[in-house]
């Protein structure tokens, strides 16, 4: 009898087991079809031309060089301003605001902002940033637009990764002498790092990828020349494939992958440092 | 001679609760003092508004005066980080702060500016004696202060807070988490340390507060029930309740 339940339950779990992997596997697999297949589609595109090269013939031929620049110069721009705002701003929610209605509501406001469509942020930065503030369709306009979108990420990441950080080493810096400041300049922002700048990275990603935010703000549809200031409209990967993918005829297929991998490649690219970064520090991790 | 004289402290958490009700208490230089009792009597918090720890806590109101050196630390504007350099705390668990050794044990002289590498070998040293951890760790200083055993961890912090030089040690059941011979290294340390400085402590059992006392408070439910020489209290206690605990009847 007891024989039979036990068998009973190992065939449970087993099968249990086997459902958790079908499941894993089925998230997997379309993630990885995807890549294999822009990787195959577009690798004959790449070349040193392709990479370093002005587009020409009405962008069917040539190389994608100010697509990458821009996408670099806009990836960039949003780190200037997304990242000290952010992290100051989730030091002073974790560290120093005390829990009452006002902190509550900026949470609540940080969730739901990060829930907000891409394309609203691009309306929004076109009506601030653009045409308010007058800085005109520039990199500025769209790093500020991007920012703005970013930084609900990188504020709840960093909170997160401070909140980690042991409260008693907090309470022992404190009861040691130190202030709140120096305690969390020695003590909790070096243990929270890591997990920070993973934050940033996963927001600075997404920024580097998104088309709606930069598209009344900043893009381009075609520069013959790189942009020489921040008040200068760029190209970008991601709104230089939507454009061959949708307003080029008689695109040659294989540019369109070629900029499709080149674009997962800068993206992909962010988030292995994430993970190098992340490993590392684990390493080092003393707690 | 009084290092410290409490008087009609009184202490409400905001959540309603009185965990201190009019407390008096001399304490004496050079001596241990010993805070102890059952569960929930105050003691920590008592600790705690020594070294102004609680302004960390969710503390409703304080009343009375404590007066340190002819001080009342109580008054808001006082220097609070003198204070704490001044009165230096060991909690229940050893907490090791993520760095090394050295690191751990020169952390209060960094906050407090001093750079001297001089100045920091002096104290690691004199710290590191004193809590008889020296001959466990003095050749390797720089390793992860997390690999020391539990029992080092903790003479580990004892040293921490002597290395800023303070005057006053309070010490929250050190050796809760301790084996017996950890507990012994640690007590042994506090006697040689009352030499040096006023100890407050509170034991994590009747035996150590016996072991350990110059003089002794009970401490029951946020009030002073009976404070006297150690001698006195444990052998020949002059309240019923003190009586129970002490033998054993409650607790
Ligand atoms: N931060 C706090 N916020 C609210 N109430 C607290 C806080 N700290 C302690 N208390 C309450 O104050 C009372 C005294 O607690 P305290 O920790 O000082 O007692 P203790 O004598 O140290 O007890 P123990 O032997 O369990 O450590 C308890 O009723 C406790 O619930
Ligand atoms: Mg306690």
């Amino acid at each position: 009898m007891n024989k039979i339940l036990t068998k009973n339950r190992d065939l449970t779990q087993k099968l249990g087991f086997s459902l958790l992997t079908l499941m894993t596997l089925l998230t997997v697999i379309p993630i990885i079809g995807t890549v294999i297949y822009i990787i195959v589609q577009g690798a004959p595109a790449i070349s040193w031309e392709f990479i370093t090269g002005f587009p020409r013939e009405g962008m069917r031929e040539g190389g994608i060089l100010p697509a990458i620049i821009g996408t670099f110069y806009l990836t960039l721009g949003t780190a200037v301003f997304s990242v000290p705002l952010g992290i100051a701003a989730a030091i002073y929610l974790s560290e120093y605001a005390s829990e009452n209605r006002l902190t509550r509501l900026i949470r609540l406001a940080i969730i739901n902002l990060a829930g907000i469509p891409s394309v609203v942020y691009g309306l929004f930065g076109l009506g601030l940033f653009v045409l308010f503030l007058n800085f005109g369709t520039s990199i500025l306009s769209a790093s500020m637009t991007l920012s703005i979108m970013t930084l609900p990420v990188i504020i709840s990441t960093t909170e997160e990764a401070l909140r980690a950080v042991p409260q008693s080493f907090r309470t022992v810096s404190i009861s040691l002498g130190g202030t709140r400041w120096q305690t969390i300049r020695r003590t909790v922002l070096p243990q929270a790092l890591p997990g920070i700048i993973t934050g940033v990275i996963l927001g600075l990603e997404r920024a580097a990828g998104e088309t709606a935010p930069i598209l009344f703000t900043g893009a381009a549809f075609f520069l013959p020349r790189l942009p020489h200031s921040p008040f200068d409209a760029t190209m970008a990967l991601p709104y230089h494939l939507f454009v061959i993918s949708t307003q080029v005829p008689e695109m040659p297929i294989q540019i369109q992958y070629g900029t499709a991998l080149v674009l997962l490649v800068f993206v992909l690219g962010m988030n292995v440092i994430a993970t190098i970064i992340r490993s590392r520090a684990r390493a080092k991790r003393q707690w | 001679m009084n290092k410290i004289v409490i008087e009609n402290l009184t202490l409400q958490y905001s959540d309603g609760t009185e965990s201190l009700h009019d407390i008096s208490l001399d304490i004496v230089a050079n001596a241990t003092t010993v805070l102890f009792g059952p569960a929930g009597g105050g003691k920590s918090s008592l600790l705690r508004c020594l070294n102004r720890l609680n302004d960390l806590a969710d503390v409703e109101s304080v009343s009375g005066r404590i007066i340190l050196d002819g001080e009342n630390i109580l008054d808001p504007n006082i220097d609070v980080i003198a204070l704490r350099r001044k009165v230096g705390m060991v909690f229940a668990r050893p907490v090791v702060l993520p760095f090394s050794i050295r690191g751990n044990l020169t952390y209060g002289l960094e906050l407090a500016g001093e750079k001297r590498k001089s100045r920091h070998d002096e104290a690691i040293e004199r710290s590191l004696k004193l809590a008889a951890l020296w001959d466990e760790v003095h050749d390797r200083l720089d390793e992860p202060a997390i690999a020391l055993s539990g029992g080092q961890q903790q003479r580990l912090c004892l040293a921490r807070s002597l290395a800023q030089e303070p005057e006053v040690i309070l010490l929250d059941e050190p050796t809760s988490g301790l084996d017996p011979i950890s507990t012994a290294k640690v007590e042994n340390a506090l006697e040689e340390l009352k030499k040096l400085y006023t100890v407050i402590l509170v034991p994590h059992s009747v035996q150590q507060a016996a072991r350990t006392s110059d003089f002794a408070a009970f401490f029951l439910q946020g009030k002073l029930i009976e404070y006297a020489p150690g001698t006195e209290i444990f052998t020949n206690p002059q309240n019923q309740r003190t009586e129970d605990y002490v033998t054993g009847r409650f607790g």
